[in-house]
């Protein structure tokens, strides 16, 4: 059983079949590739080229990889996976839910952007960064016609350099890491000399064409009433400046999708690196919990070719815990591989680091959690005249987290927000606990037997 | 209108009392700007009773807001709302049909006919 069949996913089902098995694979898309690879709808007709850029060739490679395999397995789209309990999934398609009893269950959920709210941020017009990217490949729309991009994070530069060859050129690309930073993680990015020159041409090409790149920039405000008039922020000198633009892309970073892991009860820890609770796994992906495994950006952030690696292994894991004979060879291969990418992946968050700071100097009418409408100071009640020690307190008493996302886009800034308000490490004020469903399903709902 | 261009003194943003609009066009209409793919087949559906005309392969969201500028009000009255991840987790999207039946705009392929309903909800409306 798999869920997810982006490049994880994917790669987990291939080796599962090369084993002889059918496995089950859920995927909440209309079509496999995960959101790195996601396919545009079948009436448009741009080439590969024109939607993943370099990555092209693995985009393909990946799609034609798992279109041969559908036949051999049980390939579910649109399909959610909305809870795991005592053993079986719960999968909802259309309005129709159910059981699907496991031997192994493998987690290739994914990522989404990882947010730090500011005032304004939800004013129709800003999108994340992921979001303004999937506008652009999957529906060949900019999110408007003079974005800001703002954040930070290799995705940054990237969707930038997208919308300005797309024909949307950016207003202004904001970043607030420092460029020395970027600097100074140099000898932990050539560890993929290649991945280190792709992002070197994106930020070249962008000054070449008079694009405006700014770092150090502390970023105050989103503007406009009804939508997006543009962005005020302090330059690196301290000056108070503000460029227009009709849209906002923000982002920084991303963040491992990990409410599924938790409904399997898997344990977490957190992690110091990237300043979140992320599930135990061993270095091929087994969970605490027996027959849970978590491969690719759901389980720890590392990217789309580490995912790919990831997914083998822990089909591999799968395989080798059900007492099918894998060749140690190839396991220690992708291993070896998979750590080249994660000294890759910690340059990249010491290059383009989160940044915790900005939470406690957001105002205090600042929405934090976009579902709830609660604000920066609401959640400083919760932390100081309410008393609540952790996130899920503070949850049940100013509904912080409460709201139809789970937490998924205010959750790691609430957390920041909190402990910044207690004067304690983030490790401390914990982490929002998963509830099923994971995602809103309908209210009308047939069960079926399986 | 100023040039779009860095200034001599490395300053390009616009001075603190003006707002700089690089493009006359920004600003109104549509929310979102279809750069390509525009042959398309046309599909009609309505929103809050008026026709707009999408192409077909587009998600309900890129349908609203290519001719509209938000998708709903927020519950609690702090204005208006166009989604923001456009990856089905963010649940910011989720709009009404005139049935009553509610679609996430983001992962929602449009076809013929939709009647969305952006701003009033006649069903919650009190009985006279």
């Amino acid at each position: 059983m798999i869920v997810g069949a982006g490049p994880a996913g994917a790669r987990a089902a291939e080796r599962l079949v090369e084993a002889g098995l059918r496995p089950v694979v859920v995927d909440e898309a209309r079509q496999s590739g995960g959101q790195i690879y996601r396919r545009q709808p079948r009436q448009f007709r741009r080439p590969p080229a024109r939607l993943y850029g370099f990555e092209a060739k693995k985009a393909t490679a990946l799609h034609r990889m798992f279109d041969a395999l559908v036949p051999r397995i049980d390939y579910r789209p649109e399909t959610l996976a909305w809870n795991i309990y005592e053993g079986a999934i719960h999968l909802q398609r259309g309005t129709q839910s159910e059981a699907l009893r496991f031997d192994a269950l493998i987690i290739g959920s994914g990522a989404t952007d990882r947010i730090m709210p500011l005032p304004g941020w939800t004013l129709p017009g800003v999108y994340s960064l992921g979001g303004a990217q999937i506008a652009l490949k999957a529906q060949a729309c900019a999110i408007g016609a003079r974005p800001v991009f703002l954040g930070t994070g290799p995705l940054l530069y990237l969707v930038a350099y997208q919308y300005a060859g797309a024909g949307a050129p950016p207003a202004a690309v904001l970043d607030i890491s420092p460029f020395s930073r970027r600097l100074a993680a140099l000898p932990s990015l050539s560890a993929r000399p290649s991945m280190l020159a792709k992002g070197l041409y994106y930020s070249a090409w962008l000054a070449a064409h008079r694009i405006p790149m700014l770092s150090s920039i502390t970023p105050l405000s989103i503007e406009g009433e009804g939508r997006v008039k543009g962005v005020r922020f302090r330059d690196a000198r301290g000056n108070e400046r503000k460029i227009a633009g009709d849209a906002v892309g923000l982002g920084y970073g991303l963040r491992s999708e990990t409410q599924l892991a938790d409904l399997a009860r898997a344990d977490f820890a957190f992690d110091s690196l990237s300043r979140q609770f992320l599930p135990v796994t061993d270095e091929d992906g087994r969970s605490s919990v027996p027959g849970i495994y978590l491969a690719g950006d759901g389980a720890r952030i590392a990217g789309a070719d580490a995912a790919e690696l990831a997914g083998r292994l822990a089909a591999c894991a799968v395989l080798a815990d059900l007492g099918r004979s894998v060749p140690a060879a190839e396991t220690a291969t992708l291993r070896r591989r998979l750590a080249r990418l994660a000294r890759f992946r910690a340059g990249l968050e010491r290059a383009f680091p989160w940044p915790a700071h900005l939470a406690a100097s957001l105002p205090d009418e600042t929405l934090v959690c976009r579902c709830e409408a609660i604000t920066a100071g609401e959640i400083r009640r919760a932390a100081s005249a309410l008393g609540a020690p952790e996130v899920n307190r503070a949850k049940a008493l100013v509904r912080a987290g409460m709201g139809r996302c789970q937490g998924r886009y205010c959750g790691l800034a609430g957390a920041e927000v909190l402990a910044a308000a207690r004067g304690v490490p983030l490790g401390e004020v914990g982490r929002l606990r998963g509830q099923a469903p994971v995602k809103p399903l309908p209210v009308a709902i047939e069960s079926v037997a399986s | 209108m100023r040039a779009y261009d860095r200034k001599e003194n490395g300053d390009w943003t616009a001075p603190a009392d003006e707002w700089f609009v690089p493009f006359m066009s920004a600003g109104v209409g549509g929310l979102f700007r279809r750069l390509d793919e525009r042959a398309r087949a046309p599909v009609h559906i309505t929103v809050d009773g008026a026709p707009v005309t999408a192409l077909a392969g587009d998600t309900l969201l890129v349908a609203l807001l290519t001719a509209g500028a938000n998708l709903r009000e927020s519950e609690f009255g702090d204005g208006k709302r166009a989604g923001f991840c456009l990856m089905g987790a963010c649940q910011d999207c989720w709009v009404s049909t005139e049935s009553g039946e509610r679609l996430r705009a983001c992962s929602t392929e449009i076809a013929e006919g939709m009647s969305i309903l952006t701003t009033h909800r006649p069903w919650l409306a009190p009985a006279s």
